[in-house]
């Protein structure tokens, strides 16, 4: 088997095919009205919760609680590189956590193993939808690498409020210079879930169980 | 697994899964349940028809320059440090998978749900050659343990139910714990089995719902997780697409992440879709190959009323809108593509050639609701009606052929179709006995011979939305 020569037959039959074709007229993008901002705010939070994750809207000064509040009995939490200064008051050995909990950092990178031994993980995001309730991952700094949103079974997300934006076009659009300079992205819409038996719903069947969605208002 | 050639005529299949009660009941209530969300997600959207619309333009285009896409993906794929490779049939994708996982001394590997790769049998040959590859989708786990075949695109074991599933998960999955039949728990053996796999399988392959040309970037949509275990934990991912998949430019995602989720599960977003552009260092799999799949596509590409066809997002909309699949279900299709799609791909997908699949464009009451649901606009009508007069032109002239000429005319614009479908509809009361048209009269009869149809509706979904939206597309 020759794979040149396999995409020089390909190539040739779509040129043959394609030979006369005329490239359509594409109608533009179509928009919906322009929200507030508070009604923008106000779908996301809409649509997280009928996701059923967990979500609070918090200032600032209250990111702290809310981080320990979502974290609920995790004793193992898993804190990526670069995790926002702003809303992490203290120095990253993570002295805000409470003395119970253990700090896994991924440096150096931790095995399978080590990560499914682990209960949580408390990440940024690159940007958020609110009119699907999408969270946008391009595992940038404060996000870790993929795995790390995975295997863990509580994903805590805290999203400044000016990362969320009214629509998927829109943070689609907010993603291109990362998606050109060759970043993954994990797009997130409420926790795993099955409906493969008798479509009754079932959550958590390989991903996290549950997300937890902290707002910081700006 | 089945591929794409059907064992038996449609009417020779449809006779015998229409007997089944609990296929029956099962595939009742999920498209019935689909249905009724999916029209709450789509009317949620202000803009789904011009959204339809710039969905089907956007494919339209791709499809119309696909050499200078595919070579445009080709090297940003390769640009990442990823491998590409081309299979004009299924026997070459399959040995491009194998040969890949000798190189790597592998003999088992996990898979992400894919219908490109039931399509080339991947899981036979792959047995072929001492490879075992797992199902990690809960339903094509479920279809893989009891030897079976999928029923549905989105469902593939609906036309199974949980005490059959519990019995399944006691045999095969030997958990020391006898489970119930919740689904939670079957659901949680499911979990407990696979999480092993994931954390120590070296290899996994996947298909592709999309892949960008301009970035390089492969898409996977997904709701379970076991999705993103493949693609994230091992260290050789391959991923097999047809050739059809490629987008221009990464701003062209955002229409088909509006347009797959709303029609395909009916919700706004599907739980988890990842993207990759060939291999990030650190982070995820350190090798990844990219096989396009051609197996027919140029065939099709090259007819000019059933290039359409290859715009299919694989949604399943038209399965569950379509009263044929309804009863009949998706093995009466024989091939790994079932419902209105299936009866107008797999049979171009084999050239026109095969005489089983050739009976698949009589699948269909020409209602035209999988066109309505269809959310890149394929005018699955349209093309069932041209590939019936295809199959017809190797016969010969024949009334069937005089019928479908009438057909085709009235259906090749949407106003002559709506008269047409308003004429039917006030002329079929004689025809309707208990609900259902047993027999159509004179030409038509011969449609009616092996199955019966719906009664048209008293409104058609495009008569029902324009009164909803003035101005709607229609
Ligand atoms: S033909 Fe249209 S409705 Fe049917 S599966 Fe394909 S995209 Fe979906």
């Amino acid at each position: 088997m020759s794979n040149a020569e396999a995409r020089l037959e390909i190539l040739t039959r779509i040129n043959r095919a394609t030979q006369g074709a005329q490239t359509p007229q594409r109608p533009a993008y179509p928009r919906a009205a322009t929200q507030s901002r508070e009604d923008v705010l106000l779908t996301f939070e809409d649509r997280i919760l009928d996701y059923r994750a967990g979500f609070v809207r918090v200032p600032a000064s209250g990111v702290r609680g809310a981080v320990r509040a979502a974290l609920g009995d995790a004793r193992r939490v898993v804190v990526p590189d670069g995790l926002d200064a702003a809303w992490l008051p203290d120095s990253l050995d993570a002295a805000w956590l409470p003395d119970s909990l253990d700090v896994l950092r991924d440096e150096p990178t931790l095995t399978h193993a080590e990560l499914d031994g682990a209960d949580a993980v408390v990440t940024g995001c690159a940007v958020a939808v609110a009119r699907t309730g999408t969270i946008i991952l391009d595992h940038g700094p404060g996000q870790g690498r993929r795995a790390l949103t995975l295997v863990p079974d509580t994903h805590v997300c805290v999203i400044h409020a000016h990362q969320i934006v009214p629509d998927v076009l829109d943070g689609v659009q907010a993603l291109a210079p990362a998606v050109r300079a060759g970043q993954p992205l994990t797009w997130l819409s409420g926790g795993s879930a099955t409906s493969d038996i008798e479509l009754v719903r079932v959550e958590g069947v390989h991903g996290p169980r549950h997300l937890r969605v902290i707002v910081i208002s700006d | 697994m089945s591929g794409l050639h059907p064992e038996q005529s449609f009417p020779q299949a449809a006779k015998a899964e229409v007997n089944n009660p609990q296929l029956r009941a099962n595939l009742r209530k999920v498209t019935t349940t689909i249905r009724e969300k999916r029209l709450k997600a789509v009317g949620e959207l202000p803009h789904w028809e011009e959204l339809r619309v710039l969905g089907a333009a956007t494919k339209d285009e791709a499809l119309a320059n696909l050499s200078d896409r595919l070579l445009e993906l080709e090297s940003s794929v390769r640009a990442r440090g990823g491998h590409v490779h081309w299979a004009r049939d299924a026997a070459e994708a399959r040995e491009l998978v194998a040969q890949i996982a000798r190189g790597h001394g592998v003999t088992e590997l996990i898979k992400v749900k894919s219908i490109t790769s039931d399509e080339i049998e991947l899981n036979a040959a792959l047995d072929a050659h001492g490879i075992h590859a797992i199902e990690t989708d809960l339903a094509e786990l479920i279809v893989q343990l009891s030897r079976d075949t999928p029923s549905h695109i989105l469902v593939p074991a609906i036309h199974r139910n949980r005490a059959e599933i519990q019995a399944l998960f006691n045999r095969e999955l030997g958990d020391p714990e006898h489970l119930s039949d919740e689904p939670a728990v079957l659901a949680g053996a499911a979990r407990r089995y696979l999480r092993q796999k994931f954390l120590t399988t070296r290899m996994a392959v996947s298909g592709a719902n999309f892949a960008v040309a301009d970035t390089g970037t492969v898409c996977v949509v997904e709701s379970e997780g076991n999705g993103r275990m493949c693609l994230t934990l091992p260290e050789v991912l391959v991923s097999v697409m047809g050739i059809e998949k490629v987008l221009a430019t990464w701003e062209d995602v955002s229409v088909f992440m509006e347009l797959l989720p709303r029609s395909s599960t009916a919700e706004r977003m599907n739980p988890y879709t990842s993207f990759w552009s060939g291999v990030t260092p650190g982070d995820g799999p350190q090798e990844f190959h990219l096989i396009l799949l051609d197996n027919g596509r140029t065939d099709v590409l090259a007819d000019e009323v059933g290039r359409q066809t290859l715009r299919c997002i694989r949604c399943s909309a038209c399965l569950n809108v379509c009263p044929v699949y309804e009863r009949a279900g998706g093995h009466a299709y024989g091939s790994v593509y079932p419902g209105p799609i299936g009866a107008v791909l797999t049979p171009q997908l084999l050239h026109m050639q095969d005489k089983n699949a050739n009976t698949l464009p009589g699948a269909s009451s020409l209602c035209g609701a999988c066109f309505d649901a269809c959310p890149v606009r394929i005018d699955i009508p349209q093309v069932l009606i041209y590939l019936r007069g295809e199959v017809n032109a190797g016969k010969g002239t024949t009334l069937e052929s005089v019928a479908m000429g009438a057909m085709r005319y009235a259906m090749s614009e949407g106003w002559r179709f709506e008269g047409a479908v308003k004429l039917a509809r006030t002329g079929q009361g004689p025809l309707v006995h208990d609900g259902q048209i047993t027999a159509l009269p004179g030409l038509l009869g011969g449609w009616t011979q092996s199955r019966d149809l719906n009664p048209f509706p008293p409104q058609s979904f495009r008569e029902w939305w324009k009164k909803r939206e003035p101005g709607g597309e229609s």
